[in-house]
C-alpha cells in the first residue's frame, strides 16, 4: 500500500498521466463531435494510425513539427470525409464502414510506410516536441511540472477539450450539432443541412483523432512503429460513453483512465510486479474500459438519433 | 441527392454494383502497383499465379481459407442478426488455448473419440467468449461492439501470459509456445500427401450447415427477423433476447472452431502468432460473402488467395505485401456502397 502511495504523490507520475492522458483527449474530444452528430465512428483506430505515421512522416521528410501536426490532421480529415460520404448521404451501416475505415487506413499506413523506408529495421526517430514549461504556473508544487510542464501539443489538447465544450453548449453551431445527433429532422426544419452538419462533424472529429494519433509519434515515443496505437482508439470510444457524451465527464474519464495506466506501469516495478504477471497489469487498463462501459451504460443518455442515418424526406 | 427505391430489380441491376465494385477494387489495386514503381498487369498476374498458379499454390490457398470460412461464418451470423461481433480474433485464441489444454496429452484417447471432443471444446470456449458480451447487450445495453474488441487485447494478453508460464513448452528454447499435440489430436490430411487437413472440410460442412439452420428452421428465422426489426420480432413474439444470446453461442462457437482447425489441422502448438488477424478479415469476408453462409466459402476462397498471392508476388516484386490488406479493405467499402444500388437508384434533386 505504502508502494502505492508513494507513486500517486511523486510528481513524475502526474506528468507521466498527464503525457498518456493527451493523445486519449484528442482521439475522444473528436469522437464525441462525431457522435453528438449521430455518427459513430469506428473508423477511430485506423485514423490515428495514419496521423501518427502522417505527423512522424512529414518530420522525417523536413517538414518542421506544427506543420507536421497539420499534415497529420488533414490526413484523417481524407478519411473522415471518405467515412462521412458513405455514412452520411448514403447512409450505409456505420458499424460496417467505420471498421473499413479502420482497416483500409492501417493498411494504407503500413502500405506507405513499407514504399517509403522499404529496408529499415529500426524505424528513424525524428526530434520531437520538447517541453515548454508555462511561467508562472509550472513552479507549483505537483501540479505545475505535471499540468504545466509538458510540449505545446498538450496544451493544444487542453484547449481541443476546452473548446468542443464551449462550441457544443455555447454556440449556434453546438447547437445545431447536437441537434442533428438527437432530432435531424427538426434540424432540417430550421433550414439547417443536417448532411452538411453530419459530415462536418466527421472530417473535423477524425482531424482530432489523427492529431491524437500524431501526439504518439511527435510527442511521446519519437518514433513509428507497427501497432502503436494499440487498441487506443477503441479505449476513446470507451471514454465517450463513459463520458455519457459531454466533454467534461469524457476528460475526465481520460484523466482517470491515464492515471490508472500509469499507475499499472509504476506497479509492475514493485514488489507486486514479482507476483503478478506483466500480462496481468497490461490487461487492466481494458478490463477497466469494459468495466466503465458496463457500470455508465445503464443510465447513459445516449444521442437520439445515434447510427441512425438521416434521409430527408422519409417518414 | 436521394436514393429511390425500384420496384423489381432485374438480375442485372442486382448483380451489376457489386460487379462493378470488384472492378473498381482490381483498378484500384493496379494503381497501387503503379504507384508502387511496378508494373501493374505483371503484379495482377503474379496475385493470380501466387495465389492459384502451382498445386502447391492452389493447397495454400486452401489453407488459408479455412479459418477465414469459420471466422467468416462467425461474422455473417451475427452480423445477420445485428449482433456485433467483432470478437472473432479472442473467440479463435481461446478456442486454440482449449484445443492445446485438452490435446497434449491430458486425454490420451483415440483419434476418433478425441477429435470430436476437441473440436466441441473449443467451440465451447469460443461461443462463451461471445457469451458475456452478448449477455451485457441484452442484460444491460452495453455495445458490444467496444467490449468485444477491448476482449481481444485482454485475450492476446492472457494468451501471452499463458504461453510465457503455464502452458509453456519446456522443450521450447524459451520460445513462448506451447507444447505440440499428441498425434491422436491433429486432424489427418484429406488426402494422403497433399498438405490439406479435414479442418477445410470441416469448414465447408459448417458453411452448409449454417446456411440450413437460416435457411430451414425457425430459429435461423426468428435470427434474420431480429438482425431486420428487433421491435417488431418483439412484437410478433420471437424472444429477442435469447436469439440475440443463442447467435451468440452459434457465432463464438464457429471462430472458436477456427482455433481448433488451425491447431489440431495446420500448426500442431499454439503460438502467438496463430492468427494474423484471421477474426478482423472474417468481417470483411463475411461483408464480400453479403452475409451469406455458402457465399462465406467463395468470398474466404478469394481473400486467402489475395493474402498468398501477394505474399508471393511482394518476393517477386517491389511491391509490399500490405497491398492485399489495401485492396480487401477497399472491396469491402466498394462493396457495401454498391449494395444499395441494387435495390435503389439515385436521384439528384
Amino acid at each position: 500500500m505504502m508502494e502505492i502511495l508513494d507513486i500517486l504523490v511523486s510528481a513524475t507520475f502526474w506528468t507521466a498521466v498527464i503525457r498518456i492522458m493527451s493523445p486519449l483527449l484528442f482521439a475522444t474530444m473528436g469522437e464525441l463531435i462525431c457522435e453528438r452528430a449521430g455518427v459513430l465512428n469506428l473508423g477511430i483506430e485506423g485514423i490515428m494510425v495514419v496521423g501518427a505515421f502522417a505527423g512522424w512522416m512529414a518530420v522525417y521528410s523536413g517538414l518542421g513539427l506544427w506543420p507536421g501536426v497539420a499534415v497529420a490532421m488533414l490526413s484523417g480529415m481524407a478519411f473522415g470525409l471518405l467515412h462521412s460520404t458513405l455514412t452520411v448521404p448514403f447512409g450505409l451501416s456505420q458499424h460496417v464502414v467505420g471498421l473499413g475505415v479502420t482497416l483500409l487506413a492501417t493498411a494504407a499506413t503500413y502500405f506507405t510506410y513499407r514504399l517509403a523506408l522499404p529496408q529499415v529495421s529500426s524505424p528513424p526517430r525524428i526530434q520531437p516536441f520538447t517541453e515548454w514549461p508555462v511561467p508562472v504556473l509550472s513552479e507549483i508544487p505537483v501540479i505545475g511540472p505535471a499540468v504545466f510542464s509538458q510540449t505545446p501539443l498538450t496544451y493544444l489538447a487542453y484547449a481541443v477539450a476546452a473548446l468542443t465544450a464551449w462550441v457544443l453548449y455555447r454556440t449556434p453551431l453546438g447547437l445545431a450539432l447536437r441537434a442533428a445527433g438527437e432530432n435531424p429532422a427538426a434540424v432540417e426544419a430550421q433550414g439547417l443541412s443536417v448532411v452538411a452538419l453530419r459530415m462536418g462533424a466527421v472530417i473535423l472529429g477524425s482531424g482530432l483523432m489523427a492529431v491524437g494519433g500524431a501526439f504518439l509519434t511527435m510527442s511521446a515515443f519519437n518514433s513509428f512503429f507497427f501497432e502503436m496505437v494499440n487498441g487506443r482508439g477503441w479505449i476513446c470510444i470507451a471514454l465517450v460513453v463513459f463520458g455519457a457524451w459531454r466533454p467534461g465527464k469524457a476528460a475526465l474519464g481520460a484523466l482517470l483512465f491515464a492515471a490508472f495506466d500509469a499507475l499499472q506501469i509504476r506497479l509492475q516495478q514493485t514488489g507486486l510486479g514479482q507476483h503478478v504477471p506483466y500480462q496481468v497489469f497490461l490487461m487492466l487498463p481494458y478490463a477497466l474500459s469494459i468495466l466503465a462501459l458496463v457500470v455508465m451504460s445503464r443510465r447513459a443518455e445516449v444521442p437520439a438519433a445515434l447510427m441512425v442515418p438521416f434521409n430527408k424526406g422519409a417518414r | 441527392m436521394r436514393l429511390e427505391p425500384i420496384p423489381n430489380p432485374t438480375l442485372g441491376r442486382r448483380l451489376g454494383p457489386p460487379a462493378a465494385a470488384l472492378g473498381v477494387t482490381v483498378l484500384f489495386a493496379m494503381a497501387l502497383a503503379w504507384v508502387a514503381g511496378a508494373d501493374p498487369l505483371a503484379v495482377l498476374g503474379l496475385i493470380v499465379k501466387g495465389a492459384v498458379g502451382s498445386k502447391f499454390a492452389l493447397l495454400e490457398t486452401l489453407n488459408r481459407a479455412t479459418p477465414l470460412i469459420f471466422t467468416g461464418l462467425a461474422v455473417a451470423v451475427a452480423f445477420r442478426a445485428k449482433l456485433w461481433n467483432i470478437g472473432a480474433e479472442a473467440q479463435l485464441y481461446l478456442g486454440a488455448v482449449v484445443t492445446v489444454l485438452l490435446g497434449t496429452g491430458a486425454l490420451s484417447w483415440p483419434a476418433p473419440a478425441l477429435l470430436p471432443v476437441l473440436g466441441l471444446a473449443a467451440a465451447l470456449a469460443g461461443a462463451l467468449t461471445l457469451l458475456g458480451p452478448a449477455w451485457a447487450k441484452t442484460r444491460l445495453g452495453v455495445d458490444e461492439v467496444v467490449t468485444t474488441l477491448l476482449l481481444n487485447f485482454i485475450v492476446l494478453l492472457f494468451v501471452s501470459y499463458l504461453l510465457e508460464g503455464p502452458m509453456k513448452d519446456p522443450m521450447g528454447m524459451g520460445w513462448p509456445k506451447s507444447r505440440r499435440l499428441i498425434a491422436e489430436a491433429r486432424l489427418p490430411r484429406i488426402v494422403e500427401g497433399l498438405r490439406l487437413h479435414w479442418g477445410f472440410a470441416l469448414a465447408l460442412i459448417a458453411a452448409v450447415l449454417v446456411w440450413l439452420v437460416q435457411t430451414r428452421t425457425t430459429f435461423g428465422y426468428a435470427m434474420r427477423a431480429v438482425g431486420h426489426n428487433a421491435r417488431a420480432a418483439r412484437f410478433a413474439g420471437i424472444p429477442v433476447t435469447s436469439v440475440t444470446l443463442a447467435t451468440a453461442l452459434l457465432s463464438g462457437s464457429l471462430a472458436g472452431l477456427a482455433g481448433f482447425s488451425e491447431v489440431a489441422g495446420l500448426k500442431g502448438n499454439l503460438t502467438l502468432d496463430l492468427s494474423p488477424g484471421f477474426g478482423y478479415t472474417g468481417i470483411i469476408v463475411a461483408m464480400l460473402a453479403l452475409l451469406h453462409p455458402l457465399g462465406v466459402v467463395v468470398a474466404a476462397l478469394f481473400v486467402a488467395g489475395i493474402f498468398v498471392g501477394a505474399d508471393s508476388m511482394s518476393r517477386a516484386a517491389e511491391v509490399p505485401s500490405y497491398i492485399a490488406d489495401m485492396l480487401l479493405a477497399s472491396a469491402l467499402l466498394l462493396v457495401v456502397l454498391a449494395l444499395p444500388f441494387t435495390r435503389f437508384r439515385l436521384r439528384w434533386r
